[in-house]
């Protein structure tokens, strides 16, 4: 909403040493969001004058015609110039905008005196165009009047300050010059006439004429119309310069008089109205809803398809407009028009809010009905209208017909004590009820009740909260104390929030760093990622209306991410990079319709089960990918690049962090190398992958060779984390130290062997450790020797040679039993 | 071992006079200050502390002497004796320092050679911003609380005061999930996590709420679909917009300065009424750029203040959707982006910077933002 200054101080007295800024500062603090101050015409700089053109010689010899003027600038202005104009809608006696030289104009055009089509053109006659007034191109600015030599910027509106005002969805009101007024004149404490109550003097019809007829087809969505008749209207008038300009500096732009009185009526009252060309209306016009499959051509050229509940605009011949949102092609004003109908109604604002998003058709008109017009401003304003239509452009004022369904605003109770509870703050009875009473709300006191009538350009006010608030931004925000409330006892961070937090700084501290990406993924890149159909981190859950349709689908896997982040790092000239991100992936079907509770009460369990049931499951996930370098070459020796086994690691490592236990198994995950991936399983159960990326993967996303990956279900892995370690026994007896040698067949895995040697080694182990492997002349084919260092230690006592002894054949039988090793050299 | 002495035989025992002895100590010492070496330390102990050194000879003859001199002589080459060991061993420390003196200068290396082989890692300055502001309400008492991503509609929108065709619903674009008429969409805001935080605790209740959110924006330097928010929520008895705000101001001093203070301007969201825009004090100039063409502020761009977020008193009607008695119960409720925070707080300037995932722009945030 743009308010020109110069028309809010016709409705209220502002101070005179108020500045647009100043204007603008108290109406952020009455909550009215001010986003911009504008001056009009702030690029020119310097005087600008009336001038009177005495003479016009026509300069016929150059390729355009040119003209060349005597302009009377006044004594001023120092009397009579000769300037050079290329325009040609003046003529002698016209009253003109003139620069002298000296004045810069917008984009610091410098006027001066210079030689031009043979003449010295000494100064300049404007256009709105090169002051910055509008876009209008079609030549010089014709003031309806004026004084040569006086000052021309307050006639043509340079100067004028604007305010452009973002109006939130409450405060429909502020969507007028009428509301924003209001504001202004709590803000001042200055009295305010309101103009919305004003009833305009109309010419009495003629007793005999017969107005328009006008009808309502539901009363919930269109609760008043009226349709006000002017017949023998001048077709040709034009507008007032005045109107014009506050039109212009108002966002709008000027048309014809009959549009620009009904925008000027809207922008003063904020009641939208909608001016029919009453010859083509065929019957009485009226509000109803639409035949499902009609359709209408809007004022836009856009053929519209309707449906039941489009409210529009209807004659005996069909649909005429869209109601409070755009009017028809067919009844629209034109050039022609002598009787017009103007329609002044109320629609519901959740019936236009839901037509102007469906249609993607925000106007005007919509924009108020959406928030909310005045319940009963239509006929105020209509006839604000039409004495403007018959004061400038003439026309007999045939009357007004109207429908309308009973008006009850409500009361709303509120304890009087309420504000000043809610603020924390005394607030006492008296302010609240001026306060109220200002913002146009009847009040009346009940002991410690107030009950109070919002007035009907607050459909917003429904509530005691509503009328605390007008309360306490009245009274003023920066009023309020600054206290702390005792929360209760808190808990702190919660298990799962505490260890998220320890991976991180974990994983951090070993060299990852933590990325956050877009969770949105496509089929060619989970195609790239060898990932199956039916595989659950094939993408399920898609978006009705992605940002790219390359993308429609919430990732189910945070590694497509994490590849596409790793690959433009290197891309950038990073050698290595080791990426993790802790963060949620969408699983599961795609939903079905999620229940909508009654928003009165409490949902209950079984809605509410149901309703969480519908969303996708959303697990936390950890992904991390390392590729390239791990370590550079440097004074201790050549580099060193990622592996399978730093991603294994990464695993282990943060389960060892968090204190849960994991195995690892060899897997055969088809996004990595068939030969070097690890599942990782935790309470029996697979929650994660690790290893070397497929060749192919690795390929697709332009890493370097052997990259590699590990993607974990967090909250599976946190959920198995001990609530409590209990303390180790920590025997002060000697070690026994055994080292062993087994061979086996290569298809056994060293995790195998060790859970074997483990298992049969028995209490008194008390750690157990590979330290080598060796495949050769010395072992069978297909064969390789593994040595594990073995730690035995008793808590108790000294263990005893044989003890050693039959605890080291222990764990040699159960790995000749479990995994066909044979001891080596023994 | 020579035999017990049953003769006594003058010409034998000459060797054992005082000056005999004081020469093999002279001599003895000599050789001790001469060595230049361990190994030439080691020849000289043989020589003269060895079980042929003239000394020890000497000592094996006093068996031989009267019983009358025997103590005389014996009290001599003893002391004698004890003065080359000494000399020894000193020597022998002082030898030792020298030659590992030596070897540890030999073994000199530049340790301003580069240690860091694997260099340090990063978080994600979003996340440790939120840390932080957890960290500040921890404090305060409050507890962390969380919610989904893919959200219902009926906790984004319907229980927060948002009703089907309500204006407030296309102020936000949203993603619906599935299809538009599904019920689910990403969630355009932490709010909803007020919703689950209210029907999922005891009251009273303190929380805040950081996440992800997500809106229809395409990405440019200040806009992205996918942004983080932070919430907070109190419901108790008695609260006040007092509170609210107290609470607010404190909140900035942590994250700021001391100090710093916020305001509160009217204004409109569905959940909340009465409704404020939250601005800060601009921590940088404190407003001593307002209207100070000298020194001009970038964060602030001289106006003083700083918008940070939303907040206000929890609509009643959000309390009834939840169950929860507006007339015993009222609560407050804020809420900011942590981007926008990142950006005045650390000076970020592009909003891609934090989307890319550039290992260099993590980095300079190290572990804490
Ligand atoms: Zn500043």
């Amino acid at each position: 909403m743009r308010a020109p200054v110069s028309w809010l101080r016709e409705l209220i007295d502002i101070p005179v040493d108020q500045t647009g800024r100043d204007i603008a500062a108290r109406l952020i603090n009455a909550g009215l969001e001010v986003e911009t101050v504008e001056t009009i015409g702030g690029g020119v700089n310097g005087a600008l004058y009336v001038g009177k053109v005495l003479e016009i010689e026509e300069l016929t010899e150059f390729k355009k015609p040119i003209r060349w003027c005597q302009v009377d600038v006044g004594a001023t202005g120092g009397g009579v110039r000769g300037i050079i104009c290329g325009a040609r809608n003046f003529t002698v006696g016209d009253m003109v905008v003139v620069a002298l030289p000296g004045t810069v104009l917008p984009g610091g055009f410098e006027i001066a005196s210079r030689e031009t089509y043979g003449h010295l053109s000494d100064g300049m006659i404007c256009s709105e165009r090169e002051l910055a007034l509008s876009e209008e191109q079609d030549g010089i600015m014709v003031l309806p009047a004026g004084t040569a030599g006086a000052d021309a910027r307050p006639l043509i509106g340079v100067g004028e300050e604007v305010l452009d005002i973002a109006v939130t969805p409450d405060r429909g009101y502020a969507l007028s010059l009428r509301g924003i007024s209001r504001e202004l004149a709590i803000s001042y404490g200055v009295p305010f006439q309101d103009p919305g109550l004003n009833v305009a003097d109309l010419p009495a019809p003629a007793p005999d004429a017969v107005p328009a007829q006008c009808g309502s087809d539901d009363f919930e969505a269109c609760a008043l119309f009226t349709l006000r008749t002017i017949v023998g209207f001048d077709p040709k008038a034009a507008s007032p310069q005045w109107m014009k300009q506050r039109l212009t500096a108002g966002g709008m732009r000027p048309v014809s008089l009959a549009v620009d009185v009904t925008n000027y009526v809207m922008l003063e009252l904020g009641q939208p109205l909608h001016a029919f060309d009453l010859d083509k209306l065929n019957g009485p016009v009226r509000a109803g809803w639409a035949e499902p499959g009609s359709t209408l051509e809007t004022l836009d050229h856009v053929t519209r398809k309707l449906g039941s509940d489009d409210l529009v605009i209807l004659d005996d011949d069909g649909i005429i407009g869209l109601a409070g949102t755009m009017g028809g092609l067919d009844s629209e004003i034109d050039d022609d028009t002598i009787n017009i109908a103007i329609e002044a109604a109320h629609f519901a604002p959740r019936v236009i809010a839901r037509m102007a998003r469906r249609h993607r058709l925000s106007s005007e008109a919509s924009r108020r009905f959406e928030r909310g017009v005045d319940r009963t401003l239509a006929p105020y304003a209509s006839a604000r209208a039409a004495a403007l239509l018959i004061e400038f452009g003439g026309g007999h004022y045939v009357g007004m017909t109207a429908v309308e369904a009973p008006y009850d605003p409500g009361v709303i109770s509120m304890r009087v004590s309420e504000p000043a509870a809610v603020a924390g703050m005394p607030i006492d009875e008296e302010t609240v009820t001026r306060l109220l009473e200002a913002v146009g709300c009847g009040v009346l006191i009940n002991g410690n009740q107030l009950e109070v009538q919002a007035p009907p350009w607050r459909a917003d006010l429904t509530d005691p909260a509503d009328l605390v608030e007008e309360v306490v931004r009245l009274v003023g925000y920066e009023n309020l104390p600054s206290t702390l409330p005792i929360a209760a006892a808190g808990h702190g961070l919660s298990n799962s929030q505490r260890l998220k937090r320890r991976i991180g700084m974990t994983l951090a501290a070993r060299g990852a760093v933590e990325v956050l990406t877009y969770p949105f993924v496509g089929d060619s890149e989970l195609d790239d990622m060898q990932i199956p159909v039916a595989d659950i981190r094939r993408s399920k859950v898609r978006l009705a209306n992605p940002l790219s349709d390359e993308q429609p689908y919430l990732r189910a896997s945070l590694l497509p991410g994490l590849l596409s982040t790793a690959r433009r790092n290197i891309g950038r000239g990073s050698s290595g990079v080791s990426l993790f991100e802790l963060g949620s992936v969408f699983q599961g079907e795609s939903v079905g319709v999620a229940p909508r509770p009654s928003v009165l009460e409490r949902p209950g369990a079984d809605e509410w089960a149901a309703l969480n049931g519908l969303l996708p499951s959303q697990p936390m996930h950890l992904g991390i990918v390392l590729a390239g370098e791990r370590e550079a070459a440097g004074w201790w020796g050549p580099s060193d690049d990622h592996g399978w086994h730093d991603a294994v690691q990464m695993a282990q490592v943060i389960a060892e962090v968090i204190g849960s236990e994991i195995t690892i198994e060899q897997g055969g995950d088809l996004v990595f190398h068939p030969g070097r991936c690890a599942t990782i399983n935790c309470a029996g159960k697979p929650i994660g992958v690790a290893g070397e990326l497929h060749p192919r993967v690795i390929q697709a996303w332009s890493l370097p060779t052997r990259s590699s990956a590990l993607e974990l279900d967090l909250d599976a892995l946190i959920a198995s984390a001990p609530a409590l370690r209990p303390a180790p026994a920590v025997s002060a007896h000697p070690v026994a130290k055994e080292d062993l040698a087994v061979v086996v067949a290569d298809s056994v895995t060293v995790a195998a062997v060790t859970a074997a040697l483990r298992a049969g080694a028995g209490d008194l182990l008390e750690s157990i450790r590979l330290f080598d492997i060796y495949s050769g002349p010395q072992v069978p084919d297909g064969h390789c020797s593994l040595a594990f260092a073995l730690r035995f230690r008793a808590p108790d006592r000294t263990l005893s040679a044989a003890e050693t002894a039959a605890a080291r054949q222990g764990a040699i039988n159960r790995a000749g039993l479990d995994c066909g090793a044979v001891i080596r050299g023994g | 071992m020579s035999g017990p002495n049953t003769s006594f035989d003058p010409k034998q025992v000459a060797v054992l006079g005082a000056e005999a002895i004081a020469t093999m100590v002279a001599e003895a010492l000599a050789a001790v200050s001469a060595a230049g070496d361990l190994a030439v330390l080691k020849e000289v102990r043989l020589a003269h502390a060895g079980d042929r050194s003239p000394l020890a000879l000497a000592n094996r003859d006093i068996g031989a002497l009267p019983p009358a001199a025997k103590a005389e002589v014996g009290k001599r080459v003893g002391e004698a004796r004890g003065a080359v060991k000494a000399a020894l061993g000193s020597r022998q420390i002082e030898l030792e320092r020298a030659r590992d003196e030596f070897v540890l200068a030999e073994e000199f290396i530049d340790v301003t050679l580069p240690a860091m082989r694997v260099p340090l890692g990063a978080r994600h300055p979003l996340t440790t911003v939120m840390e932080r502001i957890c960290d500040v309400f921890i404090a305060m008492g409050y507890d962390i609380a969380e919610g989904p991503e893919a959200e219902a509609e009926w906790v984004n929108f319907d229980a927060l005061n948002v009703p089907p065709d309500h204006p407030a619903r296309t102020m936000q674009d949203t993603f619906y999930v599935g299809s538009p008429e599904s019920g689910v969409v990403l969630r355009t805001q932490t709010s909803p996590i007020q919703i689950r935080a209210m029907l999922d605790r005891q009251l009273p209740i303190y929380v805040v709420a950081p996440g992800r959110v997500y809106r229809t924006d395409e990405l440019d330097a200040t806009h992205t679909p996918v942004f983080h928010q932070v919430e907070g929520l109190a419901v108790d008895v008695g609260l006040t917009m007092g509170d609210l705000k107290g609470t607010l101001d404190h909140f900035a001093q942590e994250m700021f300065d001391p100090g710093i203070v916020t305001r509160l301007r009217p204004s409109y969201f569905p959940f909340t009424e009465p409704s404020a825009e939250l601005d800060v004090q601009c921590f940088v100039c404190r407003g001593a750029s307002i209207d100070n063409s000298a020194e001009p502020c970038r964060t602030c761009g001289s106006e003083g203040w700083i918008e940070w977020g939303g907040c206000g008193m929890v609509n009643p009607r959000v309390l009834q959707a939840v169950g929860i008695d507006p007339a015993k119960y009222r609560g407050f409720a804020f809420g900011m982006g942590i981007e926008r925070t990142l950006m005045f707080r650390n000076g970020v300037t592009d909003m891609r910077d934090m989307v890319e995932g550039d290992l260099r722009f993590s980095l300079a945030f190290g572990l804490e933002s």
